[in-house]
C-alpha cells in the first residue's frame, strides 16, 4: 500500500521501540518545582507571586504580556521559595518561579467543569489562553493565536498532528492510544471555535494501534485519519499539509494562508482539559529515553520538574551523559546539566553516553547532493550554507535561507559531516539581524 | 587603392573629431584632491574609516563629507599628508591598538559543553551563550584573527586571540567582529591592562577561571591612583601607567599585564622593542 507524503526527507531508525509499548506512567512530584516563566513563543508571562507566598495546584503565578503570551500556573500547591533567574532549556538563565510542594497537591477552588454547546468560541479561546495552553508538539506556540485567524483568511480545514517523526519519542503515541476520547474532545472544541467540518488526523503508519483506535472514535464524526508514509520529518507542519491536502504553504506564509490550522494531538488534550474541565497546562506526557538512561519510560511530568528527577524515575543513568537532549534527536535542543526543569515543550529527554556518538571531523563538500534530495523545502542547503559560511548574506536568502525549517536532514545524510543547518542558521540569523536593523 | 586609404582614413578622422568632442561635452570633473587624497591612503581597502573602500573615502573626504582623520591604519603620517592636501588642520588622536581583555585559554578558563560546531565565535555565542563558562572570556574559534586585514592577530594553540601590538593600526574591525566585546581600542602608549572582563563576583570567577579578576583590591590597595574596581573588575587609570607597573607583580592571579615587557603567555609575540611601547621616562 502507498501512504500519502512529501518531497525529500530521510529514514533515520527509530528506536521506538524502547517505550512505545510502555504505558504512561505518573512521575513523582519532585522536593522542588522550577517553573520558567518563558516556556513559550512571544513574550515572557509576568510573575505575580513572590516568595513566601503559598500557591495551589492551577493558580496562575505569571500573567500574560501581549496577545502573542500566555499565563503561566503553579503545577502543585506548595510555597514559592523565590522567583529569581535559574537555568532555562535555553542555555541561559531565565527568570523562574520557585515552589517547594507541600504534599496535599491541592486544587484551586472555582475551577469549572463546563460543556462544550454551552460556550461561545470567544469563551472557549478566552479558557484556552487562561489555561495557557501551547502547541505541545514542542513548538510552544500559544494555540488560542492559531484559533484566531483573521477574517480574511478563512479556515476550511483543521489538520490534526499525530505524526510524531522524531526517533525515539513515542509521547503522543500513548496519548492517542491512552486518551482518545480527550482527543476528540479537543477535536469537537477546535471545530466549533474555527467553524470547521473537515478535520484529518494525520499518523504514520508504523503506529497501526494508533490508527486503528483514531479510527474507532472516530465513527460518524466525520474526522478522517490518514495514514503517512514512514518518514521524517513527515510531522512538520508544511510537510504535513502537503502530504495530506496536497496545498503548499507559500514561502513565509503560514498553514492559515491556504486555509488551514495544525494542531498536534497533545494540544487537543490540553485544549480538551482547559475547556471541558477547566484545568490549565501544568503537566505533559514526556517521553524519557535513549541508551544513556536504564529503563526508557513514558511519563506524565508536572511542568518544572528538574529533568534529574525524571531519570531517577526511570531507573537512573546507564553511564556518564555526554549527550542530553530536549526533544527529538533531529530538532530537539542540546542541554547543559540534568539541572534544567521540563516544560509545557518537553516533549522527550534523550540521553547517550559517549560511545553512543559518533562524531566525524567535517571534510570538504563532494558535491554528491544528498541534502539538495532530502531537503523536504527543495532548498539547496551546501549552497546557501556555502554563501553563509562566507557571510554574502544576499544570496543566502535569495536562496531562499528563510524556507529552510531547520528539520536537521542535511546535517544528518551529510557524508563528509558539515554542520549545514547550522551554518544556515547563523546566514538566518545575519538575515534577520540586517531586517531588524532596516 | 587610394579609395581605401581616403575611406578609412577619413572614417579614423570622423571618428577622432567625435571623440574628441565627446570628451570635451561629458567629461567627468574629478576633483583633483580625491586623487591626491587617494594617492596618500594606506590603500588597504580595510573599512576601518567606515567608507567601502579607500577610493570612497577618497571621495568623501575631497567633497568635504567626511573627516581627514580617519583612516586610522595610515597613522599619523598619512592623516597629516590628507590634512595638508585638503589644507585643513591634523586632528591628532592618539594612536590606539585593539587589546583582547582575556588571557583565559582552554587549559585556564573552563567550558560548560563541548562546541563542536562550525568555528566561528558569533554562531557559539548564540548556542547558550558560548561554550566558555565565564559570560566575558574569549571564545578562541578566531573569527577576530580571520577578520583582521592585516594580519595582527594570532590564535594561541590553547584558544586564545593574541593581538601583535606591532601589526596592528587599529581599524576597529575585531572590535565590531566580537561576539562578546572581549576587544577594546586603547592607547598605544597605555601598556598595562587588566586582561579580564568578567563582571561576576570573585568567588564565581575563582570557579571557572585561573587568571581572572577577582577584585581583590590588592593593586588598588598598592597604587591607590591607578587602579578603580568597577562592578568587580579593575580598571587602570592610564594617566597613570608608570606608576600602575608596580601593582602587575602583587596581582595573584596574574591578570594584570605590562605589554612592555611581553605578551600573554602562548603567544609567539615577541616584547616589543622599538617607541612607543616602551615607556617615555
Amino acid at each position: 500500500m502507498k501512504f500519502k507524503t512529501f518531497s525529500g526527507g530521510l529514514h533515520p531508525p527509530d528506536n521506538k521501540q524502547w517505550s512505545a509499548h510502555k504505558a504512561i506512567e505518573d512521575c513523582p512530584i519532585p522536593p522542588q518545582l522550577v517553573i520558567p516563566l518563558s516556556q513559550h513563543i512571544g513574550l515572557p508571562a509576568e510573575a505575580c507571586v513572590k516568595a513566601g507566598d503559598r500557591v495551589k495546584k492551577g493558580q496562575t503565578i505569571g500573567r500574560a504580556k501581549g496577545f502573542v503570551s500566555v499565563p503561566v500556573h503553579a503545577s502543585t500547591s506548595g510555597e514559592v521559595i523565590s522567583v529569581e533567574p535559574r537555568p532555562h532549556p535555553s542555555g541561559r538563565n531565565l527568570l523562574a518561579v520557585v515552589i517547594v510542594p507541600d504534599g496535599t497537591d491541592e486544587w484551586l477552588d472555582g475551577v469549572e467543569p463546563a460543556r462544550c454547546e454551552d460556550l461561545s468560541p470567544d469563551q472557549m479561546r478566552e479558557r484556552i489562553r487562561d489555561a495557557g495552553v501551547v502547541g505541545m508538539g514542542g513548538a510552544t506556540f500559544p494555540a488560542h493565536v492559531k484559533l484566531s485567524p483573521p477574517a480574511e483568511k478563512p479556515i476550511d480545514t483543521l489538520i490534526l498532528n499525530g505524526v510524531e517523526c522524531e526517533p525515539y519519542l513515542t509521547a503522543d503515541h500513548r496519548l492517542m492510544l491512552e486518551q482518545p476520547q480527550a482527543v476528540f474532545d479537543g477535536i469537537a472544541v477546535m471545530r466549533k471555535i474555527l467553524g470547521v467540518s473537515k478535520v484529518f488526523i494525520g499518523i504514520e503508519a508504523n503506529k497501526p494501534d494508533a490508527i486503528a483506535m483514531m479510527e474507532k472514535f472516530s465513527g460518524d464524526t466525520g474526522v478522517e485519519v490518514v495514514a503517512l508514509a514512514v518518514k521524517f520529518p513527515q510531522g512538520a507542519e508544511k510537510q504535513l499539509i502537503k502530504a495530506i491536502t496536497g496545498r503548499e504553504v507559500p514561502s513565509g506564509g503560514l498553514p492559515m494562508d491556504v486555509g488551514l490550522v495544525v494542531q498536534n494531538v497533545g494540544t487537543a488534550v490540553a485544549i480538551h482539559n482547559a475547556v471541558m474541565l477547566g484545568r490549565p497546562l501544568i503537566e505533559r506526557i514526556c517521553t524519557v529515553t535513549g541508551p544513556g538512561v536504564f529503563e526508557p519510560k513514558n511519563l506524565r511530568v508536572r511542568v518544572g520538574t528538574p529533568l534529574k528527577h525524571l531519570v531517577e524515575h526511570c531507573g537512573g543513568l546507564s553511564g556518564d551523559p555526554a549527550k542530553i537532549i530536549m526533544g527529538g534527536p533531529m530538532m530537539g535542543m542540546t542541554q547543559l546539566s540534568l539541572e534544567v526543569p521540563a516544560t509545557r515543550g518537553t516533549s522527550g529527554l534523550l540521553l547517550f553516553r559517549e560511545s553512543d556518538l559518533s562524531l566525524h571531523p567535517e571534510g570538504p563538500c563532494i558535491r554528491c547532493g544528498r541534502c539538495v534530495r532530502v531537503c523536504p523545502a527543495r532548498l539547496l542547503p551546501t549552497t546557501i550554507a556555502a554563501y553563509a559560511r562566507l557571510e554574502r548574506i544576499d544570496e543566502a536568502e535569495s536562496y531562499g535561507a528563510m524556507d529552510c525549517i531547520e528539520c536537521g536532514c542535511c546535517t544528518y545524510t551529510c557524508p563528509a559531516a558539515i554542520p549545514l543547518v547550522q551554518l544556515i542558521r547563523s546566514g538566518k540569523a545575519a538575515i534577520l539581524a540586517r531586517r531588524r536593523k532596516g | 587603392m587610394i579609395e581605401a586609404v581616403v575611406s578609412i582614413g577619413g572614417i579614423g578622422m570622423l571618428a577622432a573629431v567625435a571623440l574628441g568632442f565627446a570628451s570635451k561635452k561629458f567629461a567627468v570633473e574629478v576633483d583633483p584632491r580625491e586623487l591626491a587624497v587617494l594617492e596618500v591612503l594606506s590603500g588597504a581597502n580595510c573599512g576601518a574609516c567606515g567608507y567601502p573602500g579607500c577610493s570612497a573615502y577618497a571621495r568623501a573626504v575631497a567633497s568635504g563629507e567626511a573627516s581627514a582623520s580617519l583612516c586610522t591604519p595610515g597613522g599619523t603620517e598619512t592623516i597629516e599628508k590628507v590634512a595638508h592636501i585638503m589644507g585643513v588642520e591634523a586632528e591628532m588622536t592618539a594612536p590606539q591598538v585593539a587589546v583582547v581583555f582575556c588571557q583565559g585559554d582552554n587549559r585556564k578558563a573552563k567550558n560548560k559543553y563541548r562546541y563542536l560546531g562550525i568555528a566561528d565565535c558569533a554562531s557559539a555565542q548564540r548556542l547558550a551563550d558560548g561554550p566558555k563558562t565565564c559570560p566575558g572570556g574569549c571564545l578562541g574559534l578566531g573569527t577576530c584573527m580571520r577578520i583582521c586585514p592585516f594580519g595582527a592577530i594570532e590564535m594561541t594553540p590553547e584558544g586564545l586571540a593574541v593581538i601583535n601590538r606591532e601589526k596592528c593600526t587599529g581599524c576597529r574591525k575585531c572590535v565590531q567582529a566580537c561576539p562578546r566585546s572581549v576587544i577594546r581600542m586603547e592607547p598605544l602608549d597605555a601598556t598595562i591592562h587588566v586582561l579580564c572582563n568578567s563582571h561576576d563576583k570573585g568567588a564565581a570567577v575563582r570557579k571557572y577561571c585561573s587568571v581572572g579578576c577577582v577584585a581583590c583590591h590588592i593593586c588598588q590597595k598598592t597604587v591607590p591612583e591607578a587602579y578603580r574596581i568597577d562592578n568587580s573588575l579593575a580598571v587602570v587609570n592610564h594617566e597613570y601607567n608608570e606608576e600602575a607597573l608596580a601593582a602587575v607583580a602583587k596581582c595573584p592571579t596574574k591578570c594584570i599585564c605590562d605589554f612592555a615587557e611581553g605578551y600573554p603567555e602562548g603567544s609567539t609575540f615577541h616584547p616589543p622593542t622599538k617607541a612607543p611601547f616602551r615607556r617615555s621616562a
